[in-house]
């Protein structure tokens, strides 16, 4: 038993560390064939990483030590949520009761200071990306957290291994409508946290109407490859939050169970690249309202499992 | 069992009716609340199979032949005749695309958020009886009705408000249902006959406040004048 759980420890560990960016080159691959290219390589993020680690920075003179520390937590963030949420079983590395709560708070806190570095340069255009992180980061929070509720509610826990473990497989029966709900809302967030048409565009390094990009725009060299990993694990992390959602990956059978999860993440990123495809990006005013209407959805879903107890 | 449909066909309803609060383009809005309609056409069968089950009177075709031409009935009106009159009339009175709030649409969205949570939570205390399909069927009606309220308080077009009755309506038809047995059809093709009266009223003072002021905003109406 002890070995087999530690075998799940270390795939745990090997996939959240290495398979994040295969899933920025799936949304780029579904993204190149919607446009009738051929597009880059699926392994393109880890050259990109590899070539980022190897080169100079180049720091602007006006920057203190928070610059180079928003590159640093948010990565640092990232892994330690990509261990506390379990993948293709119901274990994670990092588990004790109450750890949804730190595992969203880490997500705000690797913001905090991805904003902070962006602050930090002095420019008005970083300041102003970071205002609308912030904006938006506030209307996305309460939905994910709705989500968890929903969640914690139906399998009576707050540690996220049951939160989004096999009970989950079982309380699909019974509130198939309410856990839709979270799943579509949750898909919105996926959406906004990694800067994703229809709310912000990873592509546009200058546009007035960007978010993301804006912040990270002075970070270069390794700083800049600790952030894009750090998006890509982030990406990986939501995406694993739908696929553990779902409850699919919860055969019983392990070796299936790990494929499951795997295809499914790469399923969500698939479902991604078609959405940015298919859509324009949302006129700027529009953003928050679709936020507040994927909160009312989570929330109405939280309601229909609050009636049905 | 078709009472499984009844609770996806309310939650869409109740979905619907967030989506109508956000929606800005009167086309639009006209045919979200089409569809809802629609949803309430396909409910009515639903609800009513599951309170008379067609064991005893199978043979008897007549129950099943009115069944269908009611629900027809319901459908084609409220899916397709109102919001085809609804269209000639932002044609005719050339009405603004697009609908304003006074409030806003995040406020009014989250406005019909927490109403329908209070609803939600308000509607468990109701002493209803037992047989009674759904816990959602009171609910969903009570916030479909709110609904309709917001948008009749909030919207300032005139069209837009006809649309808010119109959804207030489809929520008192929802809240009809639970009453489906002791209701005999002419009261419930009255109450569709009196809101076609409804629309077909407000058609004639949206054109008559489009002929006196250049859109139909109802601002303009806020205050009397003796002539």
């Amino acid at each position: 038993m002890f070995s087999s759980l530690s075998l799940h420890t270390i795939i745990h560990v090997a996939v959240a560390l290495l398979f994040p960016p295969l899933l920025l080159g799936v949304i780029n691959r579904v993204k190149a064939v919607f446009g009738g290219r051929r597009g880059q390589p699926l392994l393109q993020a880890y050259y990109d990483l590899w070539k980022l680690m190897h080169k100079d920075s180049v720091i602007s003179q006006t920057t203190t030590w928070v610059f180079l520390f928003g590159p640093v937590v948010s990565l640092a963030t990232g892994i330690l949520v990509a261990l506390i949420i379990p993948l293709g079983h119901a274990s994670a590395p990092l588990a004790f009761a109450g750890d949804v709560i730190l595992a969203v708070y880490l997500l705000g806190l690797g913001r905090f200071f991805t904003m902070g570095a962006a602050l930090d340069t002095g420019s008005a255009f970083e300041g102003m990306g970071s205002a609308r992180e912030a904006t938006f980061a506030c209307l996305a929070e309460p939905v994910l957290f709705i989500g968890l509720l929903v969640l914690a509610k139906l399998t009576g826990s707050f540690s996220m291994i049951d939160v989004l473990g096999d009970g989950v497989a079982e309380a699909w029966s019974g509130a198939t409508v309410a856990l839709l709900l979270v799943l579509v809302s949750w898909f919105v967030v996926l959406l906004v946290e990694n800067s994703r048409i229809p709310f912000d565009d990873p592509n546009t390094h200058l546009e007035l109407t960007m978010i993301h990009e804006v912040m990270v725009l002075d970070h270069s060299g390794p700083a800049l490859g600790m952030i894009l990993y750090g998006a890509s694990l982030k990406l990986f992390v939501f995406a694993a939050l739908l696929v553990r959602l779902t409850g699919l990956a919860a055969t019983g059978n392990p070796l299936a169970d790990w494929g499951i999860f795997l295809t499914g993440t790469i399923v969500v990123a698939c479902l991604v690249g078609v959405v940015e495809s298919a859509m324009a990006r949302f006129r700027l005013p529009t953003i928050p309202a679709a936020l507040v209407g994927a909160g009312v959805v989570a929330f109405f879903g939280f309601l229909l499992v609050m009636i049905e107890l | 069992m078709m009472t499984a449909l009844l609770e996806p066909c309310m939650v869409i309803a109740v979905l619907l009716n967030f989506y109508i609060l956000s929606v800005s383009r009167l086309k639009m809005l006209i045919v979200v609340v089409a569809i809802q309609g629609v949803i309430l056409g396909l409910m009515y069968p639903i609800v009513h199979q599951g309170f008379a089950p067609t064991a005893e009177a199978g043979l008897d075709l007549i129950p099943l032949v009115r069944l269908l031409a009611l629900t027809i009935a319901i459908i084609a009106i409220k899916g397709s005749l109102i919001p085809v009159m609804l269209n000639r009339a932002v044609l005719l009175a050339d009405i603004r695309s697009t609908v304003t709030s006074v409030i806003g649409f995040v406020p009014s969205l989250l406005i019909g958020g927490v109403g329908a949570a209070i609803v939600f939570v308000f509607a468990q205390q109701l002493p209803v009886s037992p047989d009674h399909h759904s816990p959602l069927l009171i609910p969903t009606s009570l916030t479909t009705v709110l609904t309709g309220f917001l948008i009749l308080v909030t919207r300032r077009e005139a069209l837009a408000q006809v649309l808010g009755y119109i959804v207030m309506e489809n929520g008192i038809f929802i809240f009809g249902l639970l009453l489906i047995e002791a209701v005999p059809i002419l009261v419930e093709l009255g109450v569709v006959l009196d809101l076609f009266v409804g629309v077909f009223v407000m058609g004639i003072i949206v054109h008559h406040v489009s002929r006196a002021f250049p859109e139909a905003s109802t601002e303009h109406l806020a205050s009397l004048k003796e002539l």
